[in-house]
């Protein structure tokens, strides 16, 4: 497989999964029911979306120092995400990636619209800082 | 990173096994942001409570205290999500206050000073200019960098309780000069007469900037903002742009002018804001279905000046029958509130006063407004506007006089 994109800082293990591409940010406290892993919040692109087990493209974080413990709750909870790619990020998403031992990668080239779709199985190497795509969406 | 010879043996082990954990992770963090080192800090804000830690995170918690965890430097709470006096008749869990007693018991043994206060710049510490601090919420952290002249990055719960383990975070971020140079201008043309409106200004300019990196320089005030605009400003700047930090030319301690604030950066854009713009902010939000029987003042938590004005504003009025009120603040406020008889004025009208508590991290509150049938929730805070979306509220930003002739009337306009 081609890699697809390639991110600028990245951590956590490798991981496989359905990608889910978003035009627009997120957070796990204004966007996310951390009880269903459903994004809740009224309008967002994503409304309606599960993320469990998903690899989440978002280009920026929205706010907010609780999201630092969401991640952990959400992976306590078995409804976390495989990993989130972003495209701009803030501290507190890595701080709560970290802690709870979520992939997250920041910075990618190319954009994933013009590289990923939703529904695409990719992989991601924190080490090799590579995205690919293993099977296209049917 | 390169470690000094005292981190080195902190992550061998030799100072127990809760600060090498606590420093180890803050290796990882230090190294995704390229931190080459770390800085010591002089005082740690966290967020911790059972809403957003969850039961995993009170289990990690006592764990982490079982090891041995102290903290090392003045550490305080963030705004907590019960206050237990309230508890029953807001429909929140018994079992879940008695994990966040069990939680605020926790964190104390770990020598962490609760406070439950998103305002402890205003009530508790106030870092001096250079002092480099380990603080979250985001509205301490852009207050500490820019009004202060301090430096923090967000530091979410679990990195700032690391910061007071370890008294140190990695050198990154807003700890670095090179980070705090404003990036782009806003000319600020408005009137700003009200705490809404600074918050309106912080919606614009944040929502079309989301970037942690974009420091936006203030300039053409028709007057210095007082401690609370400065606060809302704030709030809502790292609410919808996740910004860390802001200069405001002649008030904030790093721009004695524009070009200073830039410190040779070229601004990536020259924004201005009028009244025209801020009226929009206004006019931008749906009525939905009209609902007016929730009006809260919260997020951040009320100063003594707010609690006064709101004393003020709902003395000898009455809150709508059917209609719900809330205010939070802090105890070292509400004792000083009710010292001076602002508290009885807000309670008198029916107006209900929250303590230590945020109302957007309130334990339960999907089901609280469910049970309610609130549909829309009006507040005077531009940040828990934009925050409180996934609890399925449609929000509406209102001026505080506005507000509180919503909450007596039950009209919104």
């Amino acid at each position: 497989m081609s890699v697809a994109i390639r991110v600028e800082r990245a951590y956590g293990p490798v991981v496989e999964g359905e990608a889910v591409v978003s035009e627009e940010g997120f957070s796990p406290r204004y966007d996310l029911d951390r009880w269903t892993g459903l994004i809740t919040k009224p309008g967002h692109k994503l409304e309606g979306t599960n993320i469990k087990d998903k690899i989440c493209f978002f280009p920026t974080a929205k706010g907010g120092i609780a999201a630092g413990w969401a991640f952990f709750d959400i992976k306590w909870k078995k409804i976390a995400p495989k990993a989130f790619i972003f495209g701009v990020t803030n501290p507190v998403m890595v701080q709560g990636a970290v802690f709870a031992g979520i992939t997250i990668t920041e910075g990618w080239t190319p954009h994933p619209r013009e590289a990923v779709r939703t529904g695409d199985w990719v992989r991601v190497d924190p080490k090799a800082k590579t995205i690919e795509i293993l099977r296209r969406a049917s | 990173m390169e470690l000094t010879p005292e981190e080195q043996a902190m992550l061998s082990g030799s100072h127990g096994e809760a600060v090498r954990k606590a420093l180890d992770y803050q290796v990882e963090v230090g190294k995704f942001w390229g931190a080459k080192r770390f800085v010591p800090v002089t005082n740690v804000h966290m967020m911790g409570d059972i809403e957003v830690m969850g039961d995993g995170g009170l289990e990690w918690l006592q764990d982490t205290a079982r090891l041995g965890a102290r903290c090392v430097v003045g550490t305080t709470t963030n705004a907590r999500c019960i206050d237990f006096t309230h508890c029953k008749r807001m429909g929140q869990d018994e079992g879940e206050a008695v994990k966040e007693k069990a939680l605020i018991a926790t964190l104390q043994r770990m020598d962490v000073v609760t406070t439950d206060t998103c305002i402890n710049y205003q009530t508790v510490y106030q870092p001096h200019l250079g002092e480099h601090v380990a603080w979250g919420d985001t509205g301490t952290v852009i207050y500490a960098n820019s009004v202060f002249g301090a430096r923090s990055n967000f530091e979410s719960g679990p990195a700032a309780l690391a910061a007071g383990i370890t008294g140190r975070t990695p050198a990154y971020g807003f700890h670095l000069d090179e980070h705090r140079k404003g990036t782009f201008t806003v000319e600020v043309k408005a009137k700003l007469d009200d705490l809404a409106d600074w918050g309106a200004v912080g919606k614009l300019v944040g929502e079309t900037h989301q970037s942690y990196y974009a420091v936006p320089v203030f300039h053409g005030l028709q007057r210095a903002p007082g401690a609370d605009e400065l606060k809302h400003l704030g709030a809502a700047l790292a609410s919808y742009g996740s910004m860390g930090m802001f200069h405001m030319v002649g008030v904030t301690p790093e721009a004695p002018s524009v070009e200073a604030a830039l410190a040779g950066n070229k601004p990536g854009e020259r924004m201005v804001i009028g009244d025209a713009q801020i009226e929009a902010v206004y006019r931008g939000y749906k009525l939905g279905d009209g609902d007016a029987r929730l009006v809260v003042f919260s997020g951040p938590q009320q100063s003594l000046f707010e609690m006064k004005l709101l004393g003020e504003l709902f003395d000898g009025r009455k809150v709508k029958d059917g209609s719900s009120v809330f205010v939070t603040t802090n105890s070292a406020v509400l004792a000083q509130a009710r010292q001076l008889g602002y508290a009885q004025k807000i309670e008198a009208a029916g107006a209900t006063i929250l303590e230590g508590v945020c109302f957007y991290i309130l334990q339960n509150l999907s089901p609280m407004r469910i049970a309610n049938k609130w549909t829309n929730m009006v507040s005077n805070s531009a940040k828990i506007v934009n925050i409180i979306g996934a609890h399925r509220f449609n929000t509406i930003l209102r001026r505080t006089r506005d507000c509180v002739e919503i909450a007596c009337t039950g009209n919104l306009k």
